[in-house]
C-alpha cells in the first residue's frame, strides 16, 4: 500500500486535545440518567406512579362508593358498569380495589421509609461506632428478633387498639410494622459496614480530617446502596402481605375499609364460585410487586457508578 | 535530595509502642477509631493496656505490632523504613497520622506532643500530616467522582470560598500529579492503578501538607509506573518542599528514594542508617540478610555472591523471643543475645545499630 505525502498533516494544537470535560453531574443526576437508560425500571416507575395517581384520584370519579351494598347486584362478574364485578354484598369491586390501593400502598410505603430511615441509621451507627456501643445496639436488635415478628406485630396491635381511638386501625398498623420492619435492615447495613470500615478509603477519610457523621454519611452509607435497596424494596411486599394476614385474622383494618389483602382473604371463601373476586385484589398486588422489584433492580444498578456506560 | 537536608526535627517518634488486642474468633473486628485520639483524652495514656487485659483476659495475649521505637525525622528529608511483612511498618506509619492511637510513648511533631494536642492544633497537625496508601484500588470511594475524592479535603478545611475557587485548586492538584485535570467528572473505576495512585497523592496533596507518610506507594503498581510514581513523588517533594515517610519492603526502591534508612524486625528498629551507608557498612545481621535478598542485574556477580539465608520463620509478636528479638534467626548470635536485649549503639555518621556482636 503506498501512503502519498498528502494524506498528512500537523495536528493544530487545539486538535490534539480530545479529551472533552465531561458535565458536571451530581451523583443522583449521574443515578438518574443510569437509570433512564433502563427500560424496564423507567416502565415500573412509570407504572408505580399511575397506580399511585388511580390510588388517589380513582375513587373521586368512580359512580359506586366502597362501601354501598346493593343487594340486587351480589356477586356478579366483569361488566361495562362494574369492571371488575360485585362481591357478596354487592360492592363494586373496582372501587374497592381502588380504595385497597390507598391502604395497601401507604403500609408498603411507610414500612419502607422506616426501614430506610431508622434501619439504615441505626445499624450504620451501630456497625461505625463498634465495640460495646455496637453490642448494646445489636443484642437489642436481637431480643426484638426473638420474639416472633407476627406474635409481635398481633401484640402491637392488640395493645394500640386499647389505648387507640376506634378508627385508629390504621395507625396502629404503621406503628406495628415499624417497630419491626427495621430490623433487617439495621442487620443488613451493620455487616456491610463493618467490612467497609477497615477499608483503606475509609483510613483515608479519617487523615484527610473527615468527621465521623461525615464519614457515615458520605463515605460508608453510599456504598451499602446495593442491598439497602434490594431490602426496602422488599419491605414494600412484605408489609402488603402482612397487613393481609393481620386483615385476615381481624386485626387489619376493620370492614367497611378495604385493603387489597383483606379483599383477598375475603374472596378465598367463595372462591370456587366467584373466582374474579380474588383474581382482581390478586393481580393489583402481583404488578405493584413486581413493578418495584424491577424498581429495586434498576435503582440498584443505576446508583453504581460501575455501572456508567 | 540531600541538599534538602536541614537539621530541625519535623517529627520525634520516642518510644512507640502499639499493641493490638488479639483478635477473638466470635467475629469481633478490631476498629481503628476506638484508637483514634478523639475517644481517648490525652492525658492517660495507660489506658489501653487496661483495657486490653479487662477484654481479653490477664496475661497478655497483646499483638506487640511496634514495641518502643524511636526516630527523629528531619525536615525536607525522606526517612525510609524497611522490614518485611508483617514488621510493624504500616502500624507506625498509620499511628504517626492519628489513625491508631499509640499505646505508650509519644509522637512529637514540630514541638507538639500530638497525643496532647487538642481542638484546632489537633485539627491543624492533622491537616499537616497526610498519608498515601498502598492499595489504588481500596483507597478511592468507588462511588465519588475524582474531583468529590480531591474536593473534599478542601471542603473539610475550608480551603476555598466558593465553587469556582474550589473547581480551580481541584485542576490545579490535577495537573500537579500529572493527572489531565479534565478527568474531574470521572469515577475511580475509570482510571488504571498508576492513575488511581495519582489520585491519592492529589488528595493527600490538597490539604497542602508538609509531612507524608506513603505506605508501600509503589508495590501494588506495575513495575512500569513504580518509577513514574517515585520521580513524581521526588519532584513533588522539590516544588512543595515535602518531608517523606516511605514505608516499604523494596530495599532498592528505599535506597533510591530515601535519605536515611531504618530497619524493622518484629515491632522494632533494629538500624538507622544514611541511605548511602546501607550497602556499604551494613551492621546488623538482619540488614546485612535482608541487603543480600536483594538481586543483582550482573549474572556474573549474581551466581558468586553468597546470600545469607534466614532460617526459620519471623516469630509471632504476641510471644516474643526473649533478649534480642533477632537471636532465634541470628547466624552470628552470642549467648548473651538469649538474656539481654541489645541497646542502641551509636557507630558515628548517623549509624544506629541494635547488636551485642559488632
Amino acid at each position: 500500500m503506498k501512503l502519498s505525502k498528502e494524506l498528512f498533516s500537523f495536528l493544530q494544537s487545539k486538535e490534539i486535545q480530545v479529551d472533552i470535560v465531561r458535565p458536571s453531574t451530581t451523583y443522583w443526576q449521574d443515578a438518574w440518567r443510569r437509570l433512564k437508560q433502563n427500560p424496564v425500571a423507567i416502565a415500573s416507575l412509570i407504572l408505580i406512579v399511575l397506580i399511585i395517581l388511580v390510588a388517589i384520584v380513582g375513587p373521586l370519579f368512580s359512580p359506586y362508593s366502597y362501601s354501598a351494598q346493593n343487594f340486587d347486584s351480589t356477586n356478579q362478574g366483569p361488566s361495562a358498569e362494574h369492571w371488575f364485578g360485585t362481591d357478596g354484598l354487592g360492592r363494586d369491586l373496582f372501587t374497592r380495589v381502588l380504595h385497597g390501593a390507598r391502604i395497601s400502598l401507604s403500609i408498603g410505603f411507610v414500612a419502607s421509609l422506616l426501614t430506610l430511615g431508622v434501619g439504615v441509621l441505626y445499624g450504620g451507627i451501630a456497625g461505625f461506632a463498634g465495640g460495646r456501643v455496637d453490642n448494646i445496639m445489636m443484642r437489642f436488635v436481637d431480643i426484638m428478633y426473638s420474639i416472633p415478628f407476627l406474635l409481635w406485630v398481633i401484640m402491637m396491635m392488640v395493645y394500640l387498639k386499647e389505648i387507640l381511638p376506634e378508627n385508629a386501625g390504621l395507625i396502629s398498623i404503621y406503628i406495628a410494622l415499624g417497630l419491626v420492619f427495621w430490623l433487617p435492615m439495621a442487620r443488613i447495613v451493620r455487616g456491610q459496614i463493618l467490612s467497609l470500615k477497615e477499608q483503606e478509603f475509609i483510613l483515608a477519610a479519617h487523615t484527610i480530617g473527615a468527621s465521623r457523621w461525615r464519614i457515615l454519611i458520605r463515605h460508608l452509607i453510599p456504598n451499602c446502596v446495593g442491598p439497602i435497596i434490594v431490602t426496602a424494596t422488599l419491605a414494600i411486599p412484605e408489609a402488603i402481605f402482612t397487613e393481609a394476614f393481620l386483615s385476615f385474622i381481624g386485626l387489619g383494618v376493620s370492614a367497611p375499609k378495604a385493603s387489597w389483602g383483606m379483599l383477598a382473604s375475603d374472596a378465598l371463601t367463595s372462591l370456587k364460585s366467584y373466582p374474579h373476586l380474588l383474581f382482581f385484589p390478586a393481580g393489583a398486588i402481583c404488578i405493584t410487586l413486581l413493578a418495584f422489584n424491577f424498581l429495586g433492580d434498576g435503582l440498584r444498578d443505576s446508583l453504581d457508578p460501575k455501572m456508567r456506560k | 535530595m540531600a541538599q534538602y537536608l536541614h537539621d530541625t526535627p519535623i517529627l520525634e517518634v520516642k518510644n512507640l509502642k502499639k499493641y493490638f488486642g488479639q483478635r477473638v474468633s466470635t467475629g469481633k473486628t478490631k476498629h481503628p477509631q476506638d484508637e483514634t485520639p478523639d475517644m481517648a483524652s490525652g492525658d492517660k495514656p495507660k489506658i489501653l493496656p487496661e483495657k486490653q487485659k479487662r477484654l481479653f483476659g490477664a496475661g497478655g495475649g497483646a499483638v506487640k505490632a511496634v514495641d518502643g521505637v524511636s526516630f527523629t525525622i528531619k525536615t525536607g528529608e525522606t526517612f525510609g523504613l524497611v522490614g518485611e511483612s508483617g514488621c510493624g511498618k504500616t502500624t507506625i506509619g498509620r499511628t504517626l497520622v492519628g489513625l491508631y492511637k499509640p499505646t505508650e510513648g509519644s509522637v512529637i511533631y514540630k514541638g507538639v506532643d500530638l497525643s496532647k494536642a487538642t481542638g484546632a492544633l489537633r485539627i491543624r497537625n492533622r491537616r499537616q500530616m497526610q498519608m498515601i496508601f498502598q492499595d489504588p484500588y481500596a483507597s478511592l470511594n468507588p462511588r465519588m467522582t475524582v474531583g468529590d475524592i480531591v474536593g473534599e479535603p478542601i471542603d473539610i478545611h475550608g480551603l476555598a470560598s466558593n465553587k469556582n475557587e474550589r473547581q480551580e485548586r481541584i485542576q490545579q492538584i490535577l495537573d500537579l500529579v500529572g493527572l489531565n485535570p479534565e478527568h474531574i467528572n470521572r469515577y475511580p473505576h475509570e482510571f488504571s492503578g498508576g492513575q488511581r495512585q495519582r489520585i491519592g497523592i492529589a488528595r493527600a496533596l490538597a490539604v497542602e501538607p508538609e509531612l507524608i507518610v506513603c505506605d508501600e506507594p509503589v508495590s501494588a503498581v506495575d513495575v512500569s509506573i513504580q518509577a513514574q510514581i517515585i520521580n513524581m513523588l521526588e519532584r513533588l517533594q522539590n516544588e512543595l518542599d515535602l518531608t517523606y515517610m516511605i514505608i516499604a519492603h523494596d530495599l532498592s526502591m528505599i535506597k533510591y528514594v530515601s535519605d536515611r534508612v531504618a530497619v524493622m524486625y518484629l515491632g522494632k528498629i533494629v538500624e538507622l542508617v544514611y541511605s548511602e551507608n546501607l550497602y556499604a557498612n551494613p551492621q546488623h545481621p538482619y540488614t546485612r540478610a535482608l541487603l543480600s535478598a536483594v538481586p543483582i542485574a550482573d549474572p556474573e556477580v549474581e551466581r558468586k555472591r553468597q546470600r545469607i539465608i534466614l532460617e526459620g520463620d519471623v516469630p509471632s509478636p504476641i510471644n516474643p523471643p526473649s533478649g534480642c528479638y533477632f537471636h532465634t534467626r541470628c547466624s552470628s548470635a552470642l549467648p548473651i543475645c538469649r538474656e539481654i536485649e541489645p541497646e542502641k549503639t551509636d557507630l558515628g555518621d548517623g549509624q544506629w545499630v541494635t547488636c551485642h556482636n559488632l
